[in-house]
């Protein structure tokens, strides 16, 4: 077991190190934007004064690394910062108090899309492992085919695209699921799973392709395996076989894949709430982006590539943990 | 697949229903219901602050459901008292006298006065404010409270429209001495009282009770707006019956919502023109002859038909539309002529001429694509446009007041003073012609003696005389008017006259509109 805590302990180190490059990388692609906050922000209105009154109020008048860094010592001490449109509509009314901060901005929009994306996990994943098994037991069929055409096509087609044909399907003409996800607070769990139903739907068929693939593979990879012939001579049912025997030893690959189509849903559902008015931190980085809200944007950034090196993370641990060899090595 | 939907069906079936039962006139307001919008314009940063209010949602929101101002503009485009009751001018036009209306209380109890007026307009000059309406209450010299219903202006210099500025979406009465925790909560005097508000995601609110507006005005129960601001997302929204109205409807995609006979569409005229300023101290564009043939280049009726879609109306290279009382339109079109265009160049000495047009789509919908008519337009006439097309980021700031020729848009403005002296008096910011006396000196005259004239016939005459010289010389070419567009659901009932001065009957569905 030490072992596996040095890994974590390693990984998390390296991990840090990797935000700190992401949040460098963020910070001067969103400088080298044509554009800043000011300009957006005042559209029309832009005149030189204006646009350096705001840049004076929010210090984006220092040079380029003083505010890095000046960003980075709050991040240490775990203070996110305001954000410019905050701050700058606290300079409006001339008073601070008005002004929130970015984290309690970002903390009701990221708690829609973890309901989003745990809603889509309960989905797909069963739904995919379950089309993995039935194409490695049904393999080279029509079945198989199909299923293998079915989730290819979903995703290699672009999300919007998707989000419009459930939409047609299952919203103008069938009136099943409502077009709108405008889910907000106080909404009963029923409704908010009802109108978070197509985005959920959407990402579904984005993320089953890779997880069902990679099930089926596995198994099949399996299935050549002596204690799986073995099996079968014992006179055990197919799909027996590849349950109880097969599908255990598979699962390290499979959770592997899991766990990076889970990061997906996280850091990947930007164009899928944007279509359906779904109020998450997709949107909000969204709107960020187009008003050059770098405290915002610098800290959806830091967000999502924090989901991903932890289940990246996870991966690697559960396929450790799964497989008694690495468990217990010599 | 296009046909009648089974729900829209239903719908005008039951609705078609009830209205042969009970036999009242389509037009007939009953309160009660629930109305909701899908709305564009929606920010995460919106707040109560009116000082921060510029685009459709946070208006609809504020002004058009929350919040009250002193007066106004109705959807025939004549001015009303709102809070205020009525007001006085002296002969000068130079101090008007404002009486409150008695009774009218905040939505957290308080009584509305004459101290409240003062404070909320002393928000927009306080010190670092950048309220857009700066402009309008820095020209009121001296606020006084002569009773707590009567409140007197003394402005600077004279201006009969006065009362017109004061119906300006950002002037928002709070409640004096709570501004803060009204700004915070959204306290006002309005006909719907806020229930909840989630910046950028969504607002519901819900008929105030014994309101002053009695049952004249506020229809619904409760009304909330979906901030929506995706073409393609709206539209769902409306088709799907989820919202019961639209702003901004996506012209490619109309003639499916034409195809619903659930939906209506409410097409207005207003302000809105895009337009196509050249900066007149600026070679060639200082030459008279030079404005002049590019005036004749342009072929408005095209733009109209090819950018707008049919939704507009050739501009006559005046801001003054149809939504504005001394609209000039008598004044003789402007027509596309290149003969015309080579004779003005001609007049100005020269065979043919090369400039460059800037343009970007941030300048309007189409921008491009308009500047790239112009383009084989004028070549007909002799003149090489070159079309620069430039990043959308940062346009207004680089590109719109210091390239001398360029796209813009503006939504236009209630009265006609209110617009020459934002954008044609001289050396006013936002001047994008760069329009001064030496241009004409007779219409910087005019614009001084329409602005405190209180006689309607005669401010007439100088503002068509006004038109009539921006469209011979003047350095703004305002080819086109573009249309509001918004789509309703036959469930909701709407009054024949529509505002036409912003969306959304001015943005003021809430308070006009019913449920059917």
């Amino acid at each position: 077991m030490g072992n596996v805590l040095k890994i974590i302990f390693q990984r998390l180190a390296l991990g840090l190190l990797t935000l700190l490059i992401v949040s460098i990388v963020i910070f001067v692609a969103v400088n080298l934007l044509p554009g800043d906050f000011a300009q957006s922000i005042l559209g029309q209105g832009a005149t030189p004064e204006a646009v350096a009154a705001i840049r004076q109020d929010l210090g984006l008048d220092q040079p380029l690394l003083t505010r890095y860094f000046q960003w980075l010592g709050g991040v240490i001490q775990g203070d996110l910062g305001t954000s410019f449109a905050q701050a700058n509509f606290a300079s409006f009314t001339g008073t601070d108090s008005g002004a929130t901060t970015v984290a309690q901005q970002i903390a009701p929009r990221f708690a829609n899309t973890m309901f989003l994306a745990m809603i889509t996990a309960a989905i797909a994943v069963p739904f995919s492992i379950f089309l993995g098994v039935l194409a490695a037991l049904y393999r080279n069929t029509v079945f198989d085919r199909a299923t293998n055409i079915f989730t290819l096509t979903s995703i290699s087609s672009p999300e919007f695209f998707l989000a419009y044909i459930l939409i047609l399907f299952l919203a103008v003409l069938n009136p099943i699921f409502p077009s709108l996800s405008n889910i907000f607070e106080g909404m009963p769990f029923g409704e908010r799973v009802e109108k978070s139903m197509l985005p959920a739907l959407t990402l579904t068929l984005v993320v089953t392709a890779h997880m069902m693939r990679m099930t089926r593979a596995a198994i099949i990879n399996l299935l050549a395996s002596p204690y799986i012939e073995m099996a079968r001579l014992k006179g055990l049912s197919p799909m027996r076989v590849i349950v109880k025997h097969a599908l255990p030893n598979a699962l390290a690959p499979i959770i592997n894949v899991i766990a990076l189509n889970l990061a997906y849903l996280i850091t990947g559902v930007v164009v899928v709430e944007v279509v359906f008015v779904y109020p998450g931190i997709g949107q909000l980085f969204v709107d960020s982006v187009k008003i050059r809200d770098i405290p915002v944007v610098q800290a959806c950034c830091l967000i999502f590539a924090t989901a991903f090196i932890l289940l990246n993370l996870t991966a690697d641990i559960m396929s450790i943990l799964s497989n008694p060899r690495l468990r217990h090595p010599k | 697949m296009h046909g009648i939907s089974r729900r829209g069906l239903l719908k005008t079936g039951v609705a078609a229903g009830v209205l042969s039962l009970s036999g009242m006139p389509l037009r007939a307001q009953t309160r009660g219901g629930k109305l909701t919008a899908g709305l564009s314009g929606a920010n995460t940063s919106d707040s109560w602050d009116g000082r921060t209010h510029s685009d459709l949602y946070m208006i609809a929101s504020a002004q058009g459901a929350v919040f009250d101002s002193l007066t106004e503009v109705a959807a025939d485009g004549s001015l009303k008292g709102e809070l205020a009751e009525s007001w006085e001018a002296s002969a000068d036009a130079k101090t008007w006298t404002f009486n409150l209306r008695q009774g009218v209380t905040f939505h957290n109890g308080k009584a509305f006065g004459a101290d409240d007026v003062i404070e909320s307009l002393q928000l927009h000059v306080a010190e670092g404010s950048k309220s857009a309406a700066q402009p309008i209450v820095a020209a009121i010299a001296e606020m006084t409270k002569i009773t707590d219903s009567q409140v007197q202006f003394t402005l600077e210099s004279g201006n009969a429209d006065f009362p017109y500025l004061m119906s300006d979406y950002h002037l928002l009465m709070y409640p004096a001495g709570q501004i803060e925790e009204a700004i915070a909560q959204g306290i006002g005097t309005g006909l719907y009282q806020v229930q909840s508000f989630d910046p950028g995601v969504r607002m519901v609110a819900t008929r105030y009770p014994d309101h002053y507006k009695g049952d004249s005005a506020g229809y619904f129960d409760e009304i909330e707006y979906i901030a929506i601001n995706d073409n393609t997302a709206r539209m769902n929204a409306l088709m799907t019956g989820q919202v019961d109205a639209i702003n901004r409807i996506d012209f490619k995609t109309e003639a499916l919502l034409r195809a619903n006979p659930a939906l209506r569409i409410q097409e207005v005229t207003g302000n809105q023109q895009y337009t196509f300023p050249m900066l007149t101290d600026v070679a060639p564009f200082n030459d008279v002859n030079i404005r002049k043939a590019l005036k004749y280049g342009i072929n408005r009726q095209e733009m109209v038909d090819k950018i707008l879609l049919g939704h507009g109306a050739v501009g006559n290279d005046t801001p003054i539309g149809p939504a504005n009382q001394f609209y000039n339109a008598e004044m003789e079109q402007l027509d596309y002529d290149p003969d015309q265009a080579k004779f003005y160049l001609q007049q100005a000495g020269l065979d043919s001429l090369d400039i460059d047009l800037s343009a970007s789509n941030a300048a309007f919908e189409g921008a491009v694509d308009a500047a790239q008519l112009f383009q084989s337009s004028a070549a007909a006439g002799g003149i090489n446009i070159n079309v620069v097309q430039e990043p959308a980021d940062g346009y207004w700031s680089n590109v719109w007041l210091k390239k001398p020729f360029c796209a813009c848009y503006w939504s236009g403005r209630a009265t006609e003073d209110w617009m020459f002296s934002t954008a044609y008096e001289a050396g006013v910011p936002w001047n994008d012609s760069q329009w001064d006396e030496k241009d004409s000196a007779r219409f910087q005259e005019l614009l001084l003696m329409a602005r405190a004239e209180l006689d309607s016939n005669t401010r007439r005459d100088q503002y068509h005389e006004m038109q009539q010289i921006l469209r011979d010389e003047g350095g703004v070419l305002v080819p086109m008017f573009a249309n509001y567009v918004q789509a309703v659901n036959n469930r909701i009932s709407s009054p024949d006259t529509v505002g036409n001065l912003w969306q959304m009957d001015n943005a003021r569905m809430a308070e006009r509109w019913s449920v059917a």
